[in-house]
């Protein structure tokens, strides 16, 4: 059965074919649009990549909410949300610039791979020609350079590392979504004022961009006002059982634990914390206490009695009595029955602000939509006045500072907004040494 | 032909022209049909059937003919695909040197891991293995966070040296070449109301899943093959016989080790981006399900088992509630809501589920894999249906005749 002449000439020979098979000349070339998926027929596709697994499942289902909704309000359904507040008008209800808008979705795994993966087939497979979503600032910096290397726009969802539009910036990619540093320098001023300027600090982080870059700037924001950091621990995303990271907390001196984690992981990590009652706590005199620099409703949620008086910041809260919040919560309530999570009104102004973007450049063209957002200042849209800075593509505006409610009058009412900082205290050089290191490069039509 | 007998060469012949057509044969429904979801011919999920092909034809070598199973093959591919972007950050866009490193380096650590593992053999050896890639993917993902970037994954950079490439030109990032020719550049072609896509980057892996395909026919057929095959059907016979298996296991197992890195080199050939998630638990298992839905110890078959999953993940995972509702949007409103509820276990996110209920179905009846049951179709066609008694098993592999007697037994 076996035939082997397996001989070094026959090898040189095979070598020699294959060799000559590489070097043939291509005879394929590039498809002949101007830019990748240029929509031609009566719709243009969108690409939703949320996180439909993982420990930012529940921020991925409310993100998915709020792109339908933004769907429909495009397309002239419903009531039109936040379209009606909008200070930019362009937009009619009749789709994008008469397309009608419609989507495709996928899951994101909360992993960087299976999230490339997915945006990949968005793209080849659906046409996709604008990609947005995400739950985790690992896989929107991985889609980013996907979606900049392929020729696509990039609309971040819920992303709060500071690489997203710092060291990892890309010129397809925007953010909508505050970050890390914006975080602490709203938060630290809050926490000298409550807990006093001579704190030690605790940090657990997970492990990954987002923790990493959130460490940093609550550690950078914090000491600048006197606080020590006794220790910085590093913690594995979705570990589950955080109890093991917390009993070496109890053998420091440390008087504040400042947990960088982030939706299931911050439920489980302040779960067990208050478990091995470190709220009840004294140290050095003082009180023991819990900050979770990044606060979302979902969580608060999740982590029930616990989030009690416990302070965060957060891009946006459903209590906001603006006039662009309410027309949102309200469309938002009447087609799902409970109010929004931050994540889910970052990612329906995303949509919203690349559908306004093309319709002022009147191209589908990434380059286009590129210059129409860069530099655009707009409000009516739930944060007040907003700057969508053109050196970065961050927007800057208010950072709210909150507090789970001791109260609640709802299992919706969890949280209440402490102050909200100005968006002049959180803004930052585009070459802040958090934020050095990257370039946009040129924006990529494909 | 290129040493193979008649039987072999038709075989590879049928498997290249197979190949080929791919891009036609994938996209079956007319563009803007209802089935037009279940068309797969596009580039990405081309590319990746390629490629998990050339990874589970891998494993096969040392799976299907040694028996030992490794459940830590993802290790390989995944540092295969952390060479080729190193080798893309610091020499050369150029996508050659990027997978010959990926098959050394991969090699380099098939043969460490090997040596320790392969003093132990059944279960022993699986866990032995699945313990070394959690071990590198835990330090992938936080010990060795400055050589692999974490969670994130090592990306390519504008600042990155690339010595061969010279000064970058413009400000955008380069792209994946061989030669010049952009890996993702494509022709696409309209014709029968579909569009077909022929992609560089799919070809280009399709050419070096053909050539991995043939050595493994090599292999299979060489009395090195013949060696692994001893080594499966009773190792203490021979050892008897005065040979030693161990060098021929870690041959084994560094070759399959080099074909689960030239798997990962070429996935970084074609999205330049390597994550610790490639070196998971669970991307091993996907492997070792993918040999064993196909056909563990048949050539075929793990290619097929890697097409079959790869599909299944890219399709199914796509059938969203919406697209349920405008399959069923027909029936009456209670009815259709029921129907949906069902699919979207199976669709979606759920796409998991379909997949766990082939396989069981696959490990049930058709235990030599998809490819037995390949056969045994084409055998009835051939030969009608006739009726077989219980001694006219077409799968001896899998219940072996009773050995003969030895005398003095």
């Amino acid at each position: 059965m076996s035939k082997t002449d397996l001989t070094r000439r026959s090898v040189l020979r095979t070598g020699a074919v294959a060799g000559a098979g590489l070097a043939l000349p291509t005879i394929f070339t590039s498809g002949a649009s101007a830019f990748t998926n240029e929509p031609m027929g009566g719709t243009v596709t969108l690409g939703f990549n949320v996180p439909q697994s993982g420990a930012y499942a529940d921020e991925g289902a409310d993100e998915l909410r709020a792109y339908q909704l933004a769907v429909e309000h495009l397309n002239g359904e419903g009531d039109g949300g936040m379209l009606n507040t909008f200070s930019s008008k362009v937009l009619e209800g009749n789709g994008i610039m008469g397309k009608k808008v419609e989507y495709v979705t996928g899951d994101t795994q909360t992993k960087s791979d299976a999230a490339r993966a997915s945006a990949k087939s968005m793209i080849e497979k659906d046409g996709a020609v604008m990609i947005t979503g995400g739950s985790s600032s690992g896989v929107a910096v991985a889609v980013q350079g996907l979606c900049q290397e392929a020729g696509v726009i990039f609309m971040a969802g819920l992303t709060h590392s500071n690489d997203t539009t710092g060291k990892d910036k890309k010129a397809n990619g925007f953010r909508h979504f505050f970050n890390a540093y914006m975080s602490g320098a709203a938060l630290a001023p809050v926490l000298a004022a409550r807990y006093g300027a001579d704190r030690k600090a605790y940090h657990l982080t997970a492990d990954y961009t987002w923790g990493w870059t959130q460490e940093e700037s609550i550690a950078a924001a914090t000491e600048a006002l006197g606080w020590q950091t006794v220790n910085k621990v590093r913690t594995p995303l979705g570990a589950g059982d955080f109890s093991s990271y917390i009993t070496p907390v109890l053998q420091t001196d440390a008087d504040v634990l400042i947990l960088n984690h982030y939706g299931g992981d911050m439920v489980n990590s302040l779960t067990n914390a208050v478990q091995f009652g470190l709220r009840e706590k004294m140290v050095n005199g003082k009180n023991f206490e819990i900050v979770v620099p990044l606060f979302s409703r979902l969580m608060a949620r999740g982590a029930g009695e616990n989030i009690k008086g416990i302070l965060g910041s957060t891009n946006w809260h459903w209590s906001l009595t603006d006039a662009g919040s309410q027309a949102f919560v309200k469309s938002f309530g009447t087609k799902y029955g409970f109010p929004p999570s931050q994540a889910a009104h970052t990612c329906y102004v995303q949509t919203l602000l690349y559908a306004d973007a093309v319709a002022r450049a009147g191209s589908f063209n990434p380059c286009a939509v590129v210059e129409a957002l860069e530099g655009f200042e707009f409000d009516g849209l739930g944060n007040g006045p907003t700057l969508y800075r053109a050196e970065d593509h961050q927007c800057f505006k208010d950072v709210l500072v909150v507090r789970g409610k001791e109260n609640p009058t709802s299992e919706f009412d969890l949280l209440e907004v402490v102050e909200v900082t100005p968006a002049a205290q959180v803004t930052y050089a585009p070459d802040h040494p958090m934020f050095a290191g990257g370039a946009l490069g040129a924006c990529n039509a494909g | 032909m290129f040493g193979l007998n008649k039987k072999d060469t038709s075989f590879l012949l049928i498997v290249i022209a197979l190949t080929m057509a791919t891009p036609i044969l994938l996209q079956p429904f007319a563009e803007g049909s209802e089935l037009a979801q279940f068309n797969g011919g596009y580039p990405d999920l081309m590319q990746k059937i390629a490629i998990f092909g050339i990874f589970a034809v891998g494993f096969n070598i040392l799976f299907g003919l040694t028996g030992y199973l490794s459940f830590g093959h993802a290790a390989f591919l995944g540092i295969g695909s952390y060479a080729a972007v190193w080798m893309m950050k610091l020499l050369t866009m150029n996508v050659i040197p990027a997978i010959l490193l990926a098959m050394i380096v991969s090699g380099l650590f098939a043969a460490a891991i090997g040596y320790v593992s392969l003093r132990r053999s059944g279960i022993y050896f699986s866990i032995l293995t699945l313990a070394f890639a959690q071990m590198s993917y835990k330090m992938a993902y936080s010990v060795l966070t400055p050589l692999t970037n974490g969670e994130t994954g090592l990306q390519l950079a504008l600042d990155d040296p690339r010595i061969l490439d010279g000064a970058a030109e413009g400000s955008s990032l380069p792209v994946t070449n061989i030669f010049g020719i952009a890996m993702n550049s494509s022709y696409k072609l309209e014709a029968l109301g579909r569009v077909f896509t022929f992609n560089v980057g799919y070809y280009f892996c399709a050419f070096i899943a053909i050539l991995a395909f043939y050595v493994a026919i090599r292999l299979f057929r060489s009395p090195f093959g013949m060696m692994l095959r001893a080594v499966k059907s009773n190792q203490q016979r021979m050892t008897y016989t005065g040979l030693d298996p161990k060098p021929y296991t870690l041959a084994a197992f560094v070759i399959s080790g080099m074909y689960a890195g030239l798997a990962g080199g070429l996935l970084a050939a074609m999205d330049p981006l390597a994550g610790a998630d490639r070196m998971l638990w669970t991307a091993s298992g996907e492997v070792v399900i993918m040999t064993i839905l196909g056909g563990a110890g048949t050539l075929m078959g793990p290619v097929l088992g890697a097409g079959v999953i790869k599909y299944l993940e890219n399709i199914f995972s796509k059938i969203n509630e919406g697209v349920l509702h405008d399959w069923f949007s027909f029936l009456p409103d209670g009815v259709e809501n029921v129907v949906i509820w069902v699919f979207a276990r199976f669709t979606g996110e759920g796409w998991h589920l379909t997949l766990g209920v082939t396989f069981m179905l696959v490990v049930t009846f058709l235990p030599g894999g998809l490819i037995e049951g390949l056969r045994r179709l084409s055998k009835r066609v051939k030969h009608g249906s006739q009726k077989r008694d219980k001694y006219d098993d077409p799968d001896p592999e899998h219940r072996p005749e009773p050995g003969k007697r030895v005398a003095g037994e």
